[in-house]
């Protein structure tokens, strides 16, 4: 069953692959028929030739390219897809009981991949708890995401490379999830990295869009730098990177060091840390998440898988699977609080400001992710993962909602542009709405349940910096309700600021609306029936020993203050009374404040300058240095004191001396003789000595 | 056991295609081209087919010599003595399979002097076999330095506008390698008295005598590899060279360094190695950041994936001198992988240049928009060059890097840097190439692969795919040789500084 799980998505992808390959070179046959005789004809044809009817790329609005015919044969990739993802998901809710309530926990070897001496690492699917969660969450979405794709895709002409890409993601993804190993993780971590580079630029043709494609893989790779170091210097300490044995033996390094840059540095410190440099990459955080943002230059759906619900919490995922390293380390666990709860603030900051409808849902993600670790970091993993599950449900929701005011916009993303929206797509609207309250914790939706556990968590933390951690997420709690009522005020309330795009608005088709749904009703009911076991008295029953937690964690948060169980809340509403304020009241407060605070208003327009500081401190040094070395270092310095230098000597003295004609071959024959003749002589005098 | 000299028959096989095409009707017409290619072709097939009989009786369980065959020569003085053990096996097994696309790769872009293009490459068969497979040192010595020639020929006659510079560059450096190499193999021969290389192998040189054969010998390797500072020649060579000349350079010639380092520095001079491995450590980690910076800014496709070459050999050498199972291991894997993905990468560039006889990144752009089948191939192995897990690349540069951070965690974190600078150019040149709107005219009516190049490229895929998931076959061939060196090298090691402590 796990195996059909995780492999049914593989196959959909291979299969979405080659119809997507069939099709393209139906489309445009191969070379060699026609330059049988000689290729160089081709150019000088081409050369002469204006560009041919059939390869004029036609400039598009914003998103899809619409005048190409669609590829061949996209039906049957969208229904293979999609069919093996429900099965997927099927399976998964199976295996979800079967595991958490029934503890059928079990390890499937499936067969050998890197086995050098004392290192070996095989293939293997591990389920348990944890992984359970995941499985659920990962299919759920995606087998949404696939179903709505057919709806929002239903323009582009390239379907089946998008479904492909799509199910490969959950391929990996689940790879991830289901790991045994380090080596494994980092297959699944790499593999969602480039289904995730792949997808944001699906839409090849925009600039931007492959940029953002660079920017994203760069930037998870230098995270990934941290992460590999960290599986080195596990090896390094324990002598494998299974999970099993590292944790049976992680207890052993307490007290011992890595050398490290002459830094004698506690190893389950550093080891933590560099793994935790992989999880910042991969899920956005401060300092590495300038890649996030961009990446919504990808179609929507992916957004709202990729980065939103998924990929985007496999650091978490990962600091969980970890627990039992992390908890070892407290020191690593306190800088996790600290980066989460920066996030957090950050993130939501630069929320408030940002017109481009989904780049302020992205902000968002990156924000509730900062929540996420900031739970993982004070040790209350269950209640961070429980976060995961259902930011997944209404961050997805949220997404695809706003696909689906694009859609009704004709692709038009930015919302002062947008504006009473809510009478011509009303389904939609009310979508929207669920979605923000679970996100903003409204009372009893699932956002409300797992978040308010997480600042009770950080109030009562232990590690130095979890009061910082609490005041964070306090105030972003009330940011957050700002910025997300203010997006629902100025898309869907208010005059419409575009007549002619309002007009043609229309409400989106049934395959775009039951994953709404769906959603919309995860979003409510997530969070009370699985309160209990993630953030309650069956914590311990129920994840079991996929979760390292102390249950100290969990009695604490239950003996929290009352006030601060209501503070989140009582931030919830003031956001929102201040964006109603703002945006249905007083539509001119915001526009005078952001002139009178101008400095502020860009600085938090233009997300802290990160992208321009990583510019000019990194980007552009490494490129000057590269000219540097190429010219001077190996055109200057190596060719000029050597080669060049030397033969330019050798051809004078050649020249000058020798006289021998051209035939650089022939000199080297000769070298080559003189050199064999020399080393025959040689032996058959010492051959007679000895 | 062994009914029929196998070895050699690999060896020497493609000497009968040489002879075929020799006795052909000279002449430049199409049919006399034809005939050529064919024999070439077939040759190339049958040798790798015969070189396939030696992966199915190799017992990989043992770390000695096979197929072993010792023959007086020269009369008397010297001896020819082949034999393959699990390091020299697999590069073996490259270069026969990879000759026959390259003739295939050949098929159309040669269209001058087809024959003598025919014979060069089967004479560089012959001697990339042999110095693989060779168990004298004088043996070792002429096809090493034989190989040379017909390379040099490739560059110098079928190459690009400066091939002239190129193979003068090419020349320079490696003679200066081999001179000094030759000088050692005296000296090893003077103080040994045998240039049998499986009695080398459990010889001790004196300790005050192993730094300078060491240096000797890793002058001529370090420059084959090629590491810094010494690289400079790779890139002219490459960007003159033909491509399927490119993709011997690139898959083949190169690991003969690497080859050498495992076969004679780390065995025969296991002192001087241990003394001298933190020197190797610094010059690899130079070529890894500093030859992907370079590629960063490169503006020939040839050039860029040149230094990435570089940059890759620089993790086989911190991998082979950091002395550990997965060190070793890993850079014996990397040099496979390498010659797999790098031969494809030139090959890659081959098929465009083929149509439109430029490697300038910058006339290229969009090209998935005619060529669909074409993207998805180079992607692929953009990938397995940027080392991404699932693809053969990951495993070599994991393993030796996993390898040298229990020796070295500081040199082990530089040379990861490269990981971050590789994913770096490689998608830039990508997305130079592949993605973006058709918008140059020349490329209107450029066409996909056709059915001769798909042929190519097919059997690089799945290996490429194959070994990233299942590395075993490569790993397993070579670990009870590994294992073998590397007690040897120890024992020697603890030997030597038993010996400093009595006194």
């Amino acid at each position: 069953m796990y195996q059909a799980i995780v492999f049914l998505p593989l196959l959909g992808a291979i299969l979405a692959g080659a119809i997507a390959l069939w099709g393209a070179t139906k489309r445009f046959p191969g070379a060699e028929a026609s330059d049988d005789h000689h290729a160089p004809a081709h150019v000088t044809h081409a050369a002469v030739s204006p560009r041919g009817a059939h390869s004029v790329i036609h400039e598009t609005h914003h998103e899809p390219e619409e005048h190409e015919p669609p590829a061949e044969g996209s039906r049957a990739a969208e229904v293979i897809t999609t069919a093996f993802l429900l099965i997927a998901m099927v399976l998964s809710w199976i295996a979800f009981w079967r595991v958490g309530f029934g503890h059928f926990d079990e390890r499937i070897p499936l067969f050998s991949w890197i086995v050098s001496g004392d290192f070996k690492v095989e293939w293997a699917l591990r389920i348990d708890t944890l992984t359970a969660v995941m499985l659920v969450v990962v299919t759920t979405v995606s087998a949404l995401v696939h179903l709505y794709s057919i709806g929002y895709m239903h323009e582009d002409p390239y379907r089946p490379r998008f479904f492909g890409y799509l199910s490969f993601f959950t391929f990996a993804m689940l790879a991830l999830v289901t790991s045994d190993n380090l080596a494994q993780l980092f297959f699944g971590w790499e593999g969602v990295g480039l289904a995730s580079y792949l997808l944001i630029g699906f839409w090849y043709h925009k600039p931007e869009a492959n940029a953002a494609a660079i920017k994203a893989f760069v930037v998870n790779r230098v995270g990934d730098f941290g992460f590999a170091l960290g599986i080195f210097a596990v090896f390094m300490m324990t002598g494998a990177i299974d999970l099993d044995t590292v944790f049976a033996q992680a207890p052993t390094l307490a007290g011992k060091t890595i050398n490290f840059f002459g830094w004698h540095a506690d190893a389950l410190t550093l080891i933590c840390l560099l793994l935790f440099m992989g999880a910042m990459g991969k899920s956005a955080q401060f300092l590495l998440h300038t890649w996030l943002p961009d990446a919504m230059e990808g179609p929507t759906p992916v957004s709202a898988l990729i980065h939103a619900a998924t990929m985007v919490t496999a650091g978490v995922f990962m600091v969980a699977r970890l627990s039992p390293l992390f908890e070892l380390a407290p020191n690593a666990a306190a800088f996790v609080t600290l980066v989460g709860a920066t996030t957090a603030f950050f993130a939501a900051t630069v929320g408030l400001v940002q017109n481009d409808i989904k780049r302020i849902v992205a902000y968002s993600t990156c924000s509730q992710l900062g929540y996420m670790f900031v739970a993982m970091g004070v040790g209350a993993y269950s209640v961070g993962m429980f976060h995961l599950l259902t930011h997944a449900f209404f961050k997805a929701l949220l997404f695809l909602g706003s696909g689906s005011v694009i859609m009704a916009m004709h692709h038009e993303q930015d919302i002062r542009k947008m504006g009473g929206l809510r009478h011509k797509i009303k389904f939609t609207y009310w979508c929207m709405v669920i979605g923000t309250l679970a996100l903003t914790g409204f009372p009893l939706t699932a956002g409300y349940f797992s978040k308010d556990a997480i600042i009770e968590a950080a109030f009562s933390g232990k590690n130095v910096f979890a009061p910082y951690a609490f005041l964070m997420t306090v105030i972003a709690a009330g940011l957050t309700a700002f910025y997300s009522w203010r997006l629902i005020f100025k898309t869907f309330h208010g005059k419409p600021h575009d007549q002619h795009h309002y007009e043609a608005a229309h409400e989106s088709p049934l395959v775009i609306l039951i994953p709404l749904g769906v959603l919309a009703a995860g979003s409510i009911l997530a969070g009370f029936p699985l309160k209990e076991f993630f953030a309650g008295h069956h914590v311990e029953e129920f994840f079991r020993d996929s979760l390292k937690q102390s249950a100290a964690v969990i009695d604490a948060m239950h003996h929290a203050p009352p006030l601060v169980v209501w503070l989140p809340t009582i931030m919830m509403a003031g956001g929102f009374l201040v964006a109603w304020y703002f945006y249905i009241r007083r539509p001119d407060i915001p526009v005078s404040l952001a002139r009178e605070h101008g400095m502020l208003y860009r600085f938090l327009l233009n997300k802290w300058y990160f992208d321009e500081i990583y510019d000019f401190l990194l980007v552009r040094p490494t490129l000057w240095l590269g000219r540097l070395l190429w010219k001077g270092g190996d055109g200057f310095v190596i060719d000029g004191f050597g080669p060049d230098g030397v033969s330019a000597r050798v051809l004078d003295v050649t020249r000058n001396v020798v006289r021998l004609q051209s035939g650089y071959l022939y000199h080297y024959a000769f070298a080559m003789l003189i050199g064999a003749a020399a080393l025959i002589t040689w032996f058959m005098f010492s051959g007679g000595a000895h | 056991m062994v009914s029929w000299p196998v070895l050699s028959l690999t060896t020497f096989l493609p000497l009968v295609g040489v002879l075929f095409i020799m006795a052909l009707r000279s002449g430049d017409d199409e049919a006399s081209k034809r005939n050529a290619r064919w024999v070439a072709l077939w040759t190339t097939l049958v040798t790798f087919a015969v070189s396939l009989v030696m992966v199915w009786r190799f017992d990989p369980g043992s770390p000695e010599f096979q197929f072993v065959e010792k023959v007086a020569w020269l009369g008397g003085y010297g001896t020819y003595h082949m034999g393959v053990d699990g390091i020299s096996l697999p590069f073996v097994i490259l270069t026969t399979a990879l000759m026959p696309l390259c003739i295939l790769a050949s098929w159309r872009a040669i269209q001058t002097r087809v024959k003598e293009y025919m014979i060069a490459f089967l004479a560089l068969e012959i001697l990339m076999v042999g110095t693989f497979s060779a168990l004298d040192l004088v043996l070792f010595y002429l096809f090493f330095e034989g190989g040379l020639i017909p390379m040099f020929l490739i560059i110098g006659v079928w190459g690009g506008p400066r091939r002239v510079y190129a193979s003068f560059k090419f020349f320079l450096y490696t003679l200066l390698g081999s001179v000094l190499m030759l000088l050692a193999i005296m000296a090893m021969f003077g103080q040994a008295g045998t240039t049998d290389i499986t009695v080398l192998l459990r010889h001790s040189f004196p300790r005050d005598m192993q730094p300078w054969l060491w240096i000797a010998f890793f002058a001529s390797f370090a420059v084959k590899m090629p590491m810094w500072p010494v690289h400079t020649w790779l890139p002219d060579a490459h960007v003159e060279a033909p491509t399927a000349g490119s993709v011997i350079l690139a898959a083949i010639l190169l690991k003969m360094g690497g080859y050498g380092f495992l076969r004679f520095s780390l065995p025969m001079f296991p002192i001087a190695s241990h003394d001298f491995a933190p020197f190797v450590f610094t010059l690899s980690v130079i070529a890894i950041i500093y030859t992907s910076l370079v590629a960063l800014v490169q503006e020939d496709m040839k050039k860029l994936i040149a230094y990435s070459s570089v940059a890759h050999m620089g993790f086989v050498t911190m991998g082979i001198f950091a002395a550990t199972t997965q060190g070793i291991a890993g850079g014996i894997f990397q040099m496979i992988s390498h010659g797999i993905v790098s031969a494809a990468l030139f090959l890659c560039v081959g098929v465009v240049y083929d149509r439109m006889h430029s490697r300038e990144i910058a006339a290229y752009g969009g090209l998935v928009n005619r060529m669909p089948v074409y993207a998805a191939v180079f992607l692929l192995f953009t990938l397995a060059n940027v080392g991404l897990p699932g693809t053969s690349g990951f495993v070599g540069e994991f393993l030796a890097l996993l390898g040298t951070f229990k020796i070295n965690a500081v040199v082990a974190t530089f040379a990861t840097f490269g990981v971050i600078l590789s994913a770096c150019y490689a998608l830039w040149l990508y997305r130079k190439v592949i993605f973006g709107k058709l918008e140059k005219p020349v490329l209107a009516h450029i066409t996909d692969m056709g059915w001769r190049e798909s042929v190519v490229f097919a059997p690089l895929v799945v290996l490429t795919i194959l070994f990233g998931v299942y590395p075993k076959p490569v790993l397993d061939m070579s670990a009870a040789s590994v294992t073998a060196l590397l007690d040897n090298y120890q024992r020697a090691l603890g030997a030597a500084k038993s010996a400093a402590l009595v006194k």
